[in-house]
């Protein structure tokens, strides 16, 4: 379903979905609840973009889209980790260190980006890999952290997250990041907005099925900060959820707010498994 | 596939809804806000660059059937040609009959570069066809074209 | 990308004479075509790579003309017939004056 190229009108849809219901599920160990109830086997050649129901995006994506992303130069994200890289060994803040200075070389970071967001014991609170990144500048730098959806910013938290390409997401949700994870969850399956939709309706009861022009994914975040075409510029996760809640005609929440980073962990854990791809190339 | 809770039952009316969803974002695409051109103008262009004898032959125009977005579309351009001191394609002129402006882009090439071949990313502002015109070293014009498709209405964010 | 365009170019440190290689360019730049309006309701004024040029040992490869339906962080590649050593010269040129340029050196192989 999710591979054919013959455009599949939503009315089908409708017949096929109609008293169709899913689980609004508490329980962690059926997966299946999370991602898809009508997940297709992998494509053929695709299979390490997949792990059990879930799918990368990479998956939905045309072949014209996958051949951008897979080739470090051809991809447009590079530009921004290029200049990270020059970044890294740069010198800034009153405590005039770089990344370098506490970190080594940038391969030091390998696996780093596999398990964020992570449960932070010393501020007691979750962090993703921009505010990790922005914690370093701020607490070790003494340097002024970066904006959210700065450049500087989307090129470091990619450059970080590549040295973990191909291995397996994989965050944890145990502890004290329980509770967010159950906050994200939640967020992902509430109704809101004029169109009265949740996550959950589009990425897990839609996926494989078009929403006008667009193939509906599952919505998994193993690929971010992904250079959109649509956004001509590479762009964060939050970036993405609030392009969503718009669309949906609900309120666009800060970035980093929360919600966000609460949905963030759920949905990055939905993913747990698929490989680390950022920076990937999307529509 | 058939887990039950008492929520979030899959209805006809969310269905219609999600195929509205993305209704009014236009707007982020990188070409609006004018006319569009036409097959006419493009014609046209190449009259003006001295390319509207063309022969439809040697130029292939490679792209994606269907775009993924219209903001950027990969392209490449082949020309059967030799590409040595005597026999070379001297100007590929490439347009589009859908965009604001009909050009796209104006490649020079020299013997030196061995084969005339370009590849490049470009903006169709809707479905339309991309027109090529190569010109020889002796002043005679080729021609190819391809139709691609631009989905246009998807969920933007 | 805003800020100062950054160039990157793909080409072979070594080649053999008689080589048809591949260079592969791209620069980040936003390509504002001009048509599009900003939130004010204003057109935003067009600013774009308006043209490429690719050289080796001073003699020109190739160029392009460029225009607002090229996208943002141009990409174009194209091949070269190796006949000698030397150095690629690349350059962009800005609607804003600027020009950006990125050298890099090519060795014979044997």
């Amino acid at each position: 379903m999710m591979m054919t190229k013959t455009k599949k009108p939503i009315a089908l849809a409708v017949g096929m979905l109609l008293g169709l219901s899913v689980a609004t599920a508490q329980a962690t160990d059926d997966m299946s609840l999370h991602i898809s109830p009508q997940s297709q086997p992998a494509p053929e050649g695709l299979e390490d973009y997949a792990h059990g129901d879930a799918r990368s995006g990479y998956i939905y994506a045309t072949e014209e889209t996958r051949t951008l992303q897979d080739d470090d130069f051809e991809n447009p994200a590079f530009l921004w980790v290029e200049k990270a890289q020059e970044q890294w060994s740069t010198p800034e803040g009153d405590a005039n260190k770089s990344c370098q200075s506490c970190h080594g070389d940038v391969e030091s970071m390998k696996g780093v980006g596999a398990v964020y967001p992570k449960f932070d014991p010393e501020i007691g609170d979750l962090l993703n890999l921009e505010k990790r990144i922005n914690r370093c500048r701020s607490e070790g730098m003494q340097a002024t952290p970066w904006k959210w959806e700065s450049d500087e910013l989307l090129g470091m938290t990619s450059l970080v997250k590549m040295q973990s390409r191909g291995m397996p997401v994989n965050v944890s949700i145990d502890g004290p990041a329980k509770e967010y994870f159950e906050k994200g969850m939640k967020f992902y399956n509430t109704r809101v907005g004029q169109m009265d939709l949740a996550c959950k309706h589009c990425h897990i009861d839609q996926n494989g099925n078009y929403m006008r022009a667009e193939l509906l994914s599952q919505g998994q975040a193993n690929g971010f900060p992904t250079y959109r075409l649509k956004w001509q510029k590479l762009g964060s996760l939050h970036r993405r959820f609030r392009g969503c809640n718009n669309n949906i005609r609900a309120e666009k929440l800060a970035n980093g707010s929360p919600e966000y980073m609460a949905l963030e962990l759920y949905v990055t854990w939905r993913g747990n498994g698929l490989p680390i791809e950022a920076p990937s190339v999307r529509k | 596939m058939t887990q039950t809770t008492e929520k979030s039952q899959v209805s006809r009316r969310d269905i219609l809804k999600i195929a509205g969803v993305g209704a009014v974002t236009v707007g982020a695409v990188a070409l609006t806000g004018k006319a569009q051109a036409k097959p006419e103008d493009v014609t046209a262009y190449f009259k003006k660059v001295g390319g509207d004898a063309a022969n439809a032959s040697k130029v292939t125009v490679d792209g994606p059937e269907i775009a993924e977005n219209g903001n950027t579309v990969p392209i490449e351009i082949t020309v059967d040609s030799p590409q040595t001191e005597n026999d070379y394609v001297k100007t590929i002129f490439v347009a589009a009959e859908g965009n604001p402006t009909p050009e796209v882009v104006t490649f020079n090439l020299t013997p030196n570069s061995g084969v005339a071949r370009v590849k490049f990313r470009m903006r169709l502002a809707a479905t339309q066809k991309v027109r090529a015109v190569a010109m020889m070293n002796d002043g005679s014009t080729f021609t190819g074209d391809k139709e691609i498709k631009v989905t246009i209405g998807g969920c933007g964010g | 990308m805003s800020k100062a365009p950054k160039p990157r170019v793909k080409s072979p440190k070594t080649a053999a004479k008689g080589d048809v290689v591949t260079i592969k360019t791209t620069i980040s730049h936003q390509m504002e075509s001009g048509l599009r309006k900003g939130k004010d309701g204003k057109l935003i004024p067009r600013q774009i790579i308006n043209k490429f040029e690719a050289l080796f040992n001073g003699k020109q490869i190739m160029s392009a003309t460029l225009y607002p339906s090229i996208s943002a962080n141009p990409y174009i590649d194209f091949d070269m017939k190796v006949e000698e050593a030397g150095e690629f010269e690349f350059k962009w040129f800005d609607d804003n004056g600027e020009v950006y340029t990125k050298k890099a050196k090519m060795q014979l192989e044997g």
